[in-house]
């Protein structure tokens, strides 16, 4: 199933598909955050940024960075 | 007859050796092992980001600023850029722990050809996670030697001189070979080509004759970066089994919101025990008027007062705070002629309650050394209140950062901050500014984008009391009642909700997304907020301590000239009809240009009503910045933006203070 990354409950996995073609797809491919790589969300806090979980690495996005990442779950 | 000849000079050839790593590896845990005592501290022209060097051997040691990647996303990163290009040895620091994530600048650091050794720190964690590494394969896969270091415990810190010794270029990526081979010819030097065709900004404006589509190759070369970095580390590290251990549970529990909102509070609890009682009460109350005015202040002034005409004014107050009697004690020629009435003068202060005041007849004088001397006040009030201040402020937000919980409150305050056109990140310089607006106002520029500086320091600048006025309000609001603080907090967060909102429609631009490594919790080491706290002190009072005195002259200036006084005239229909204020309160709106609690304070002895009193610390949080601040915020956001927002405060705080009265009234 896919959907837009602020959608995404905590504790679910699920694959990068898209990220938005701007000068922040670079910081989240340093990051790890790549098209096609699997990704864990950590948490999910008040107001919607999300905490993402990869490997021991954490990382927070704001919310309408989130919206603009598309998602595939994994079950 | 001179003659220089340059080449006479003894050339000694140093090598540079540059520490390079994420954020939060220990890269100055190691630069101190190399360093020893004696390092030096400078700012990278046009940054406030600063640069620490040492001499180790024959090396010239730098320590470098905290990056993902060599890049130019932001000024830190520029400024490490510039110094790893630079570099002759590099030693990249690796937190073991995060090897995915920290190899990514290892292998970029390889590919830019820099001969290269790999500090894997932080190896005595590895254990206690019950992690496997294995270094000998790491160092196999990346061509240069790996180091395992505990720096915190100091295990494997005697292999640092062997690291820089046995550095070498490690093994080229064949992908990122060919595409270099496209501008090889125009960029000799790899470490430069690599960046070109990354698309820095800089390195391209360095070679405009190059013309090539960069966007497609950077993108494909960080992604098979990023691969590698997985290959490699698939082949040389087993599984973990992090759950369960207290620090990452903490740091789960400060994002939880149930959880993380009382955390916050007690932090925040913590932190106002710390530096708004301790410190920003008790410790400066003794330093600023003990020490400051009361020994070196008094004595400078007792010192001037014997070579010029004085007067001095007494005040004598009664029990209950209320004006008695002004005495004026003159020395047409200088205190050490008429000795007994010094004494007399002195005995008068040591047995009542009073405040007095040194008038210098002396114009110079009277600038230098009077009421609002430029050296007198600016020097008591620059390193016996704003340094202790500042000290405290800069020594929480390092603990805060070292412990890793500073993040995870950018994270928490994200979207409260995007409804302003903010992210997260600009909780840092809104804290601060409760400490200094001046130095909060320097700290925007650790912000994204120019739209998000202009909306954080015009915030700064319209509606964050600092600490000095904070501390002259919470006196006033207290005696005036319930009624006056609550009436007080409720109009300053409406003017907050309102100015923020009309920013974020009014500044253009763009404002960028939180993107945000929280790395895990942990205990700060002592050694290392100490030493940040120091170089970030030291680097706001080298950039503040001239803008204070500047502004100071200017004030003394206006004062001696009298164009303080037709500023005062000019507002007084304003305090007394609009606001329905005494009309002494203009003096004290005008006083607070020099310094923020002077204008709250001049309230003290006025005998405001409840009201009144709501209505001119309204009006006084609202106006002008401090003199300091505004030359900052000049420096920071150029003339144009600096005085527009300074005009601002005026509008703001006379409309929004005259329509409370009106309501009140």
């Amino acid at each position: 199933m896919k959907t837009t990354l602020d959608k995404v409950e905590r504790g679910q996995k699920f694959i990068i598909d898209h990220l938005p073609d701007n000068e922040y797809k670079l910081q989240l491919i340093r990051f790890g955050i790549a098209e096609g790589e699997k990704v864990t969300c950590l948490d999910k806090i008040l107001g919607g940024t999300v905490i993402l979980k990869k490997n021991r690495l954490e990382i927070a996005l704001g919310n309408e960075l989130a919206k603009k990442i598309i998602v595939t779950m994994i079950n | 007859m001179h003659s220089h000849n340059p080449s006479l000079k003894p050339k000694l050839e140093f090598k540079k050796v540059v520490l390079a790593g994420n954020p939060n590896v220990g890269k100055s845990l190691i630069f101190n092992r190399l360093s020893g005592l004696y390092a030096e501290v400078s700012n990278f022209p046009g940054t406030t980001v600063s640069i620490i060097s040492a001499w180790y051997k024959n090396y010239n040691v730098f320590d470098t600023p905290g990056i993902y990647g060599v890049s130019s996303f932001n000024d830190e990163e520029r400024v490490a850029k510039e110094i790893i290009l630079q570099g002759d040895i590099i030693l990249s620091i690796v937190n073991a722990l995060n090897l995915e994530r920290d190899l990514f600048l290892t292998l970029q650091l390889i590919e830019m050809g820099k001969k290269v050794s790999v500090i894997l720190n932080m190896m005595d964690e590895v254990k206690k996670h019950n992690l496997i590494i294995d270094s000998k394969k790491l160092s196999d896969l990346l061509g240069v030697p790996v180091f395992e270091v505990s720096a915190l415990k100091g295990e494997g810190l005697d292999k640092i001189d062997e690291a820089i010794q046995k550095a070498r270029i490690g093994n080229q990526d064949k992908l990122v070979n060919e595409k270099l081979k496209l501008v090889k010819e125009f960029i000799p030097d790899q470490a430069e080509a690599l960046l070109f065709l990354e698309g820095d900004r800089e390195i391209i404006k360095k070679y405009p004759q190059v013309n090539l589509p960069i966007e497609d190759i950077r993108e494909e070369i960080y992604i098979h970066r990023r691969n590698r970095v997985k290959e490699i580390v698939d082949q040389v590290e087993s599984k973990d089994t992090l759950s369960g251990l207290f620090f990452s549970k903490l740091g789960r529990l400060a994002l939880n919101p149930l959880t993380g909102i009382p955390i916050l509070l007690l932090i925040l609890t913590l932190v106002y025990f710390f530096v708004g009682d301790l410190v920003a009460q008790r410790f400066v109350d003794f330093s600023e008027n003990t020490i400051g005015k009361g020994l070196i202040e008094y004595n400078v002034k007792k010192l001037v007062a014997k070579f010029t005409s004085t007067d001095i004014e007494v005040k004598i107050f009664d029990d209950v705070d209320k004006l008695n009697e002004v005495r004026l004690y003159s020395f047409p020629n200088g205190i050490d002629n008429d000795p007994e009435r010094f004494k007399e003068f002195e005995e008068v202060v040591s047995n009542n309650d009073v405040e007095f005041n040194f008038i210098f007849n002396n114009i110079i004088a009277q600038f230098f050394f009077g009421e609002f001397g430029v050296i007198t006040m600016t020097a008591t009030y620059l390193f016996f209140l704003l340094l202790p201040l500042v000290t405290s402020f800069y020594l929480t937000l390092a603990f805060l950062e070292d412990s890793g919980y500073l993040p995870r409150l950018a994270a928490m305050a994200d979207r409260l901050f995007t409804r302003v056109g903010l992210n997260g990140k600009a909780i840092i310089p809104i804290i601060l500014g409760f400490g200094c607006v001046t130095m909060a106002t320097i700290t925007t520029r650790m912000l994204g984008t120019e739209r998000e500086k202009t909306i954080a320091t015009a915030i700064l600048q319209f509606v964050i009391p600092c600490s000095a006025q904070l501390a002259v309000i919470t006196i006033l609001l207290s005696a005036a009642g319930p009624k006056a603080i609550f009436l007080y907090v409720v109009i300053i967060l409406i003017v907050l909700l309102l100015t923020s909102t009309v920013l974020d429609k009014v500044v253009p631009g763009q404002s960028s997304p939180l993107i945000l490594d929280l790395p895990l919790m942990s205990l700060p080491d002592p050694k290392n907020i100490l030493r940040k706290t120091y170089y970030r002190t030291l680097g706001f009072m080298k950039e503040a301590t001239p803008l204070f005195f500047l502004g100071t002259a200017i004030i003394g200036l206006l004062q001696i000239t009298g164009v303080i006084n037709l500023w005062i005239n000019f507002l007084e229909p304003l305090t007394t009809k609009w606001l329905q204020l005494p009309k002494e309160s203009a003096m004290a709106f005008i006083m607070g240009m020099v310094r923020r609690d002077f204008g709250a304070a001049g309230l003290f002895h006025m005998n405001l009503n409840v009201y009144q009193t709501v209505v001119a610390l309204v009006t006084i949080t609202l106006f002008v910045p401090c003199i300091a601040s505004f030359l900052v915020m000049i420096k920071e956001r150029g003339l144009k933006q600096g005085l527009i927002i300074w005009l601002g405060t005026w509008f703001f705080a006379f409309t929004i203070g005259g329509i409370v009265s009106q309501i009140l009234m």
